[in-house]
Order: C-alpha cells, then sequence, then structure tokens
C-alpha cells in the first residue's frame, strides 16, 4: 500500500465510491439556489423594462405614485420599508437578544426549553395573523399609550402631527413582534454553543455570572446573533401582509412616525391585481426589483460593517 | 472497570518497578523525610469529611486533606476518580454544574469557602484548565480582563500588571512585542502558558492546575513545569496529572484517588517509593490502570 498510484479504476468503480455522486448531488442543490436567485433578478429586471425606460433613475428619487397620470416614483415606497424596518429593529433587537440571554444563561432548562418551544411556534404564526392582531389588539393599544409617547418623545418631529392608529409606527412594532422569535431561537442557540470553559475562565478569576455573560460569552456569540438579526432584518423588509393591514397604505413620506405610510411589499401586493396599463404593471414590478436591490444593499453593508468591527475588535 | 487488580503474585516485578520511579524523583523530595501532614509548613487549604454528587452520583466520598502553603500538590489516579471533581470544589467551580451538591468543609487559611462571596473565593484560588481556553481578545486583554474586574486600574498599572505576569509565566519574551495581537494566534504551549499569565493577574494565593499539560507535546510540557517549579515560592499549587512522571517531577506532595476516595496522601518520595496501600502502589507501579 501507498507503493505506486493505485490501478487506474474504472469510472463506475469511482462511481460506487460515492464521491462523485455526492459532489454531483450537492453541487446541483447549490447551483439551483443561485440559479433561482439570477432567474429572479432577469425576470424583474427583464419585465420592467417599460418603466425604467420611461422614468429612469429619477424613478428612485421621485415621490409621485399616479396611475391615473401613469406617472410613478418609488421613493415613499422606499422610505416607508426602510422606516417601518428600522423601527422593528429597534424594538426587536434589545427585547430578542435580552429574552436569548435569559434563555440561554439564566433561566432553568426545562423553563428554557418550554419558552423556546412556544417562541418557535410564534415563528410559525401566519403574517396575516399577524396582521389581524395589529388592527385589533395593538393599534387600540397604541392609541391609549399615544398620550405617554408623546409627553416623553412629542417633542421630536418622530412623533408629532395626528395619530390615527394606522402608522409606520404601529407596523414596525407589528413586525418587531414577528421577527422577534427568529432572535431570540438563533441568539439562544449561539450562546448556549459558547464553549463552556469560555464562561469558566471569567468565573476562574471572579467574575460573576454576569460579568461572565457580558464580557465574555456574548463576544464569543457575536457573530451568530448578528446572523440571526441579519436573517429578521431580511423579514423585516420584504414582509408583505401584516405590513399593509396596519401601515396606513398612504403614499406620501412625512418625518413623524404617527403618520401613515407605505412599503414596497405592500404597495405591490395591494395593487398588482388591478394594475391595468403596461406602464402601471411594469412600475410595480421595477419596484420589486428596488426591493431586490434594496435587501442586497442593507445587508451586505450591514454584514461588512460588522466584518470590520470584527477586525477592529482583535 | 476501574477496580485495582490484585495480583499480589506479582510482588517481586512491583518492587523492581517502583525502583525505576527512583530515577525520576529529584533528589530534594526523596531527602525531605516530610510527612505532608506532619506540619512542616502552614496549612493553606484544608477539606474535612467532603462528599460530592452529581445529581444522585456520589463522586467524591469522604475526603480530608491538607495542603501546605508554597508547595506543589499532585493528584493522580485513573479517569473517573474523582481528582478533578475534588480540584473543582477547592475554588467553588462545580457549584456552576447544576443539581450538584457539596458536603463537608473546605477551609482557605481557616476560614470557610463556602460560607465566603463564591467571586471572592475563585479570586483568591485561581484555576487553568485542561485545554487552554484564551478570550476571543487581543493579548493584553485577556491578562487584564481579570484586574479589571476585580477593581479599576489605571492603563499604567494596567500596563505594569501585564507585563508582570506574563513575566511571573514566561511568556513575556515571547509576546511582548504583540500585546494587540489576537491570543489565538499563540501556539497551544503559549496559550496555556497565557492563561496561567491570567490567572496569575488577579495574584491567587493558591493557583489550580487541572491537567494543565494534557494537551501539550513534551517541550511545552517541560516550560510549564518550570514555570509550576518557580511559581512555588508565591503561591500555592495544586495540579491534576495523568502522567505520573510529572506528578514526580513537579509534586512535594502526591495524592491517589481512586474511585471517589482519597486512597493515600504522602510526600511525593513516599507515593512513588514506598507507598503503604497496595491500591497506591499497584497504580503507580503501573500494574492497572
Amino acid at each position: 500500500m501507498g507503493a505506486g498510484p493505485k490501478p487506474a479504476s474504472s469510472f463506475l468503480q469511482r462511481l460506487k465510491g460515492g464521491d462523485e455522486v455526492a459532489y454531483l448531488i450537492t453541487c446541483i442543490a447549490a447551483s439551483t439556489i443561485l440559479a433561482l436567485t439570477a432567474l429572479i433578478v432577469f425576470e424583474l429586471y427583464h419585465n420592467s423594462a417599460a418603466s425604467r425606460g420611461k422614468f429612469g433613475f429619477a424613478f428612485l428619487f421621485s415621490s409621485t405614485w399616479d396611475p391615473v397620470n401613469d406617472q410613478y416614483g418609488a421613493l415613499p415606497f422606499i422610505y416607508g420599508t426602510v422606516v417601518t424596518s428600522a423601527v422593528a429593529l429597534l424594538i426587536g433587537i434589545p427585547l430578542g437578544v435580552g429574552a436569548a440571554i435569559f434563555l440561554a444563561e439564566m433561566a432553568p432548562p426545562k423553563v428554557s426549553e418550554a419558552l423556546t418551544f412556544m417562541i418557535e411556534l410564534l415563528a410559525a404564526v401566519p403574517s396575516v395573523i399577524f396582521g389581524l392582531l395589529g388592527i385589533f389588539v395593538l393599534v387600540p393599544i397604541l392609541k391609549w399609550l399615544e398620550p405617554a409617547i408623546r409627553a416623553v418623545l412629542g417633542w421630536t418631529p418622530l412623533f408629532s402631527g395626528p395619530f390615527y392608529g394606522v402608522s409606520l409606527f404601529a407596523a414596525g412594532v407589528v413586525m418587531s413582534v414577528m421577527i422577534i422569535p427568529f432572535i431570540i431561537s438563533i441568539s439562544r442557540e449561539v450562546i448556549l454553543a459558547v464553549p463552556n470553559d469560555q464562561r469558566e475562565a471569567a468565573l476562574a478569576l471572579g467574575a460573576t455570572r454576569w460579568e461572565s455573560t457580558w464580557d465574555v460569552v456574548l463576544p464569543n456569540a457575536f457573530r451568530g446573533i448578528m446572523g440571526s438579526v441579519f436573517l429578521a432584518l431580511a423579514r423585516a423588509l420584504g414582509e408583505t401582509m401584516a405590513v399593509t393591514m396596519v401601515v396606513g397604505n398612504d403614499p406620501k413620506i412625512k418625518a413623524s412616525l404617527f403618520a401613515p405610510g407605505y412599503s414596497i411589499a405592500a404597495v405591490i401586493a395591494n395593487e398588482f391585481t388591478e394594475a391595468t396599463g403596461e406602464m402601471y404593471t411594469s412600475a410595480l414590478i421595477e419596484l420589486g426589483l428596488v426591493l431586490f436591490a434594496l435587501t442586497v444593499v442593507i445587508n451586505g453593508g450591514a454584514r461588512l460593517l460588522v466584518a470590520a468591527g470584527e477586525r477592529n475588535k482583535t | 472497570m476501574q477496580a485495582p487488580s490484585r495480583q499480589t503474585s506479582a510482588d517481586k516485578q512491583s518492587a523492581s518497578k517502583v525502583e525505576d520511579m527512583d530515577s525520576v524523583i529529584p533528589e530534594s523530595h526523596a531527602a525531605g523525610s516530610s510527612q505532608a501532614q506532619s506540619g512542616s509548613g502552614a496549612v493553606k487549604l484544608s477539606a474535612t469529611n467532603l462528599n460530592f454528587f452529581y445529581a444522585k452520583f456520589q463522586a467524591l466520598h469522604g475526603i480530608s486533606m491538607k495542603i501546605l502553603a508554597n508547595q506543589v500538590t499532585a493528584f493522580i489516579g485513573p479517569s473517573g476518580c474523582g481528582k478533578s471533581t475534588f480540584l473543582r470544589t477547592l475554588n467553588r467551580m462545580n457549584e456552576t454544574i447544576k443539581s450538584s451538591r457539596v458536603e463537608g468543609e473546605i477551609l482557605l487559611d481557616g476560614e470557610d469557602i463556602f460560607t465566603q462571596e463564591v467571586s471572592a473565593v475563585r479570586r483568591r484560588v485561581g484555576m487553568v484548565f485542561q485545554r487552554s481556553n484564551p478570550f476571543p481578545k487581543s493579548i493584553f486583554d485577556n491578562i487584564a480582563y481579570g484586574p479589571r474586574i476585580n477593581g479599576s486600574p489605571s492603563r499604567s498599572e494596567l500596563r505594569d500588571k501585564v507585563e508582570q505576569s506574563l513575566r511571573r509565566a514566561a511568556l513575556w519574551d515571547e509576546v511582548k512585542d504583540k500585546l494587540n495581537q489576537s491570543a489565538y494566534g499563540l501556539s497551544g504551549g503559549q496559550q496555556q502558558r497565557l492563561c496561567i499569565a491570567r490567572a496569575l493577574a488577579v495574584d491567587p494565593e493558591v493557583l489550580l492546575l487541572d491537567e494543565p499539560c494534557s494537551a501539550l507535546d513534551p517541550i511545552a510540557t517541560a516550560k510549564i513545569e518550570d514555570l509550576i517549579f518557580q511559581l512555588k515560592s508565591s503561591c500555592t499549587l495544586v495540579i491534576v496529572t495523568h502522567s505520573m512522571q510529572q506528578a514526580a517531577r513537579v509534586a512535594d506532595n502526591t495524592g491517589f484517588f481512586l474511585l471517589g476516595k482519597l486512597i493515600e496522601f504522602d510526600s511525593t518520595a513516599v507515593i512513588f517509593k514506598t507507598p503503604n496501600k497496595k491500591e497506591t502502589e499497584d497504580y503507580v507501579t503501573g500494574r492497572f490502570g
């Protein structure tokens, strides 16, 4: 053994070994995903030709949305998508990561298992249910809370103007409820996966449980926690049903979170079936392309930021 | 599985093996008549009738032992004999294991460690683990972590402390130019000495070492053993080891554990040359293991 090369095995023999077959099958699986993504981009690009041809890059910066006169611009929708996602993340990250820390590090294992099961169920609830919850529960609660929020934050333009319930703010809050299960579930797994010898190293130096969690466990889990945030962000950017039910569906750009707004996914869902005329349809498809690009840019940018941060740290 | 095989017919053979061990025991140990319990130094840690349970399984049975200050005490025994468990009760590290329970008393300088603040105990009784476990931080921040959480030293104090700790761990010359680089860039042996330096940075009175060399090559092992020898003057050391040669090389006193019991505890020379218990002799002569 090992003296010379093995006698040249026939193609059939190599097939039997399984390596070639496994390579082929897994490679096909991976290529399919890439091909699907490429197809989506191509279709969106191809079918939005009319709109792209007419409006060019001005489509991105125009806030006119006038189907009657066939004038279309994406800015209010981009604004609504980004703002609702930002609100969702601002609420979702601290709550989600905090809950994950509790479940992974503080709670007794049985409590943790039971709660995690329920949280994962929450992730499986259809978004239309969250939309209903938003309309019938959250909006009344927000109306009730409005004076308090105004009293504390009313001086900022973010919480000025009249409040009718359905608003960018309401959409962001509903969305935060929807993304929190992702953040909790994944962050908890990542925190649990931090090797125990890291905790012990900190404890052996006289650290308290909390110091070992904050100083040592979380930095170890940072990359994974950010992964959960990216997944949540991707879901938030593309969320359609729940948003359209509570966002107000008004294509205007207002600084106040209390004002109604619109998001890209919501406008496509609402107007696609009633879009008459080539230009209207084409503009909605271009909005889809914009959403795709927005997701790529925001996710990619966040990833670059995290990578740069990690490089600076060590 | 770990029951001692009592083959009394091989006594003569074992006697000759015992003499083989002589060569690795330093003269200083052999010469010192010191019975471990005879009180040739101050008692740093003393355990009395210590029982330890993992849920219902009793891992330690009535361990009593006095560990002397500024000496190296080694625990030997087959896997699963309780030596690591006992070591980890000495700084209450076992309390992180859920549904574990400890009975009995451990005194540190005459004070019960179970009535004190747990982080205060661990500050005084430091620990180095089997696998080196540096934090994902720079070399400097690894060492500085202990001083930082145990007070708020100024930058210059911190720098001095880091240098002093790295020097004590014989690592300074190798890392002084890359203190801001990640600790993961160091070799296995360097990482383990980094962990020793990190433990030394909080000035522990006792340093517990849990098989610190089991993942290291012979050269890195020799460096750690040299280090243990040097640290004796400033600190009390307790080491768990699988290597009997290592125990013979570094330890003043050695305890032999079997099935959760402390079979014999005496000066290293006695344990390896003229053990009083049959089980100890069987183990140190390699008759079972």
